[in-house]
């Protein structure tokens, strides 16, 4: 251990299914009080009490689902991807876990995003799709998404899916920079000057402290989805260890 | 091949580097020997990509003026999707006879290996569709001055196609079903490839200058040629090793 | 507040089926991502617990 020293403790703590398992244990409670009261906050604020936009009025309103999805989504994916990459070069078995349980809710979070673009197209632009650059992105983004759980569903070894979905995951986070940028060179090559959804200019306070709240309100719910579903996978891949064995018989 | 042994003193392995052409040049020259010997697998993609761009004009309509606008987008599509067939059995008989876990376990560098066989790939499908492609421009009504844009763009997107898809052919290898898990991994992936392929051609058929596109196209061959290999190796190993 | 009433609240300002809407599927992604791994947890818990016992017996 000498010679690792540069590496902070809880690091090496991490690394132990068991530590880690008691440790969500104790932060769980803490993040559903803050996701729920930050969300619940967050939308009534946004529901009721930010004033409509001028130009769009109240279906306005629907920012406060869309953007926080979006960069959760997004953020998902760089999660997994660094939580693999943990994996493949400590061979740390809760990284490959994490990595495993982010693909399934960022998937969901990016069909939310997917899903309130959509709707939220159909005042705005009248029409329920539109090839919008960040829609389009966030469409492609959920392709990777998709990939990836198949990758892993389609290996039968934990070990093996974990490294392969790894790799995958890398090799996405390198491209998303490049899908985003030709997605956007592309879109303003076939339609310039559309109605940009959520780039204006000076937003007012009233309006994007409670996209604030709700944004941090969704890590705070990512987070707690995050930790349930660990902690089943730690059960899962430990349950011939013996703190299982007496956690399930206790 | 067989001039390379296993280096042991830092002077040979010295030398080893600089005598790079060995595993190169003996990967490239079996995989080009092996595909030469079953000549089926060098024309299906070919017969397939004719086949698809035959079902545009029967699917949607012959107009030729309707035809010359999705050309471009068609043509790319279709070089896409016969990639995209061709890449599973790219590792898979490697992997079946146990070449793969050989070369694996060599002391070649498994860069330039990868690096060799993605080329061989390459120089079988993806130059003879570049080569092809004029034909289906001219059936689907491309306009003539689209044409060098068509090429131009094939010759520097495809080595990328093959680089990227050759990661999924390696995650996928030691899977049964791999074919159609293939195209959900990599066709994501090509996107960019695409929008910028297919830009370049109908800026040739606008007549803007071409140099952007294909700049484009070969930065992110470059970087494919940089990358791609390593996470080709990587995928390899875990996939045999599993 | 930014409405008048509850029924203009409900409403929208016309828009009312696109803004609920989206709030609806926000709720229920929120949802199925809570209780699908507590619902799976619930599942490891008593398969587990039935091994232990048969394990137990044997």
């Amino acid at each position: 251990m000498a010679d690792k020293k540069w590496m902070p403790r809880w690091f090496y703590q991490l690394a132990s299914p068991r530590w880690c398992y008691e440790i969500t244990g104790k932060l769980l409670p803490l993040f559903v009080i803050a996701a729920i009261l930050l969300l619940v906050t967050g939308t009534v604020w946004a529901l009721a009490f930010a004033p409509a936009d001028y130009q769009q009025g109240n279906s306005f309103r629907i920012i406060y689902i869309h953007v926080p999805s979006s960069i959760l989504a997004q953020s998902c994916y760089m999660l997994m991807a660094v939580a693999g990459a943990i994996g493949l070069i400590w061979k740390m078995k809760v990284a490959d876990m994490v990595a495993k349980c982010c693909a399934p809710i960022g998937a969901s979070i990016a069909v939310l995003s997917l899903a309130t673009g959509a709707i939220w197209g159909k005042p705005t632009w009248g029409s329920w799709w539109v090839w919008d650059a960040r829609l389009t992105s966030m469409l492609i983004l959920f392709f990777l998404y998709l990939g990836i759980i198949a990758l892993n569903s389609a290996i039968e070894s934990e070990r093996t899916a974990a490294q392969s979905t790894a790799v995958l995951a890398l090799v996405g986070l390198v491209n998303i920079p490049i899908i985003k940028y030709s997605v956007d060179w592309w879109n303003t090559l076939h339609q310039p000057a559309t109605f940009k959804l959520t780039e204006r200019p000076a937003m007012p306070a009233e309006m994007w402290v409670p996209l604030l709240v709700m944004v941090i309100g969704f890590y705070c719910f990512f987070a707690v989805a995050m930790m349930l579903r660990l902690r089943n996978e730690i059960i899962q891949r430990e349950r011939r260890s013996s703190w299982v064995r007496d956690l399930i018989a206790g | 091949m067989n001039d390379s042994v296993p280096n042991q003193s830092t002077e040979e392995s010295m030398v080893h580097v600089y005598k790079v052409d060995g595993p190169f040049w003996g990967a490239l020259k079996r995989d080009l020997l092996l595909s030469y010997r079953r000549k089926s697998d060098l024309v299906n993609p070919l017969i397939f990509f004719l086949m698809v761009a035959t079902l545009f004009p029967l699917g949607v309509s012959p107009d030729p003026t309707f035809l010359a606008d999705v050309a471009p987008g068609v043509v790319w599509v279709a070089a896409l999707l016969a990639t995209l067939l061709s890449m599973d059995s790219m590792f898979r008989s490697d992997f079946e006879d146990g070449t793969l876990e050989q070369i694996l376990l060599s002391p070649q560098p498994l860069y330039l290996v990868v690096l060799a066989k993605v080329l061989a790939h390459w120089m079988l499908t993806g130059l003879p569709l570049t080569l092809l492609a004029p034909v289906l421009g001219v059936m689907l009504f491309l306009p003539g001055d689209g044409m060098w844009g068509l090429v131009l763009s094939l010759l520097l997107g495809t080595p990328t196609l093959s680089l990227v898809g050759a990661i999924g052919a390696a995650l996928t290898v030691g899977l049964r079903k791999g074919g159609v898990l293939i195209s959900l991994l990599v066709l994501p992936l090509y996107i960019p490839v695409l929008i910028f392929g297919s830009a370049a051609v109908q800026g040739a058929v606008t007549g803007l200058p071409l140099g952007g596109y294909l700049a484009i196209l070969g930065a992110m061959l470059s970087l494919g040629l940089v990358m791609a290999p390593l996470a080709i190796g990587a995928a390899l190993r875990i996939s045999v090793s599993g | 507040m930014s409405f008048e009433s509850f029924a203009e609240f409900i409403d929208m300002g016309g828009h009312g089926l696109y803004v609920w809407l989206s709030y609806a599927i926000a709720l229920v992604v929120i949802v199925i991502n809570i209780v699908n791994p507590l619902m799976y947890k619930r599942h490891i818990f008593t398969e587990q617990a039935r091994r232990l016992r048969r394990e137990k017996q044997s």
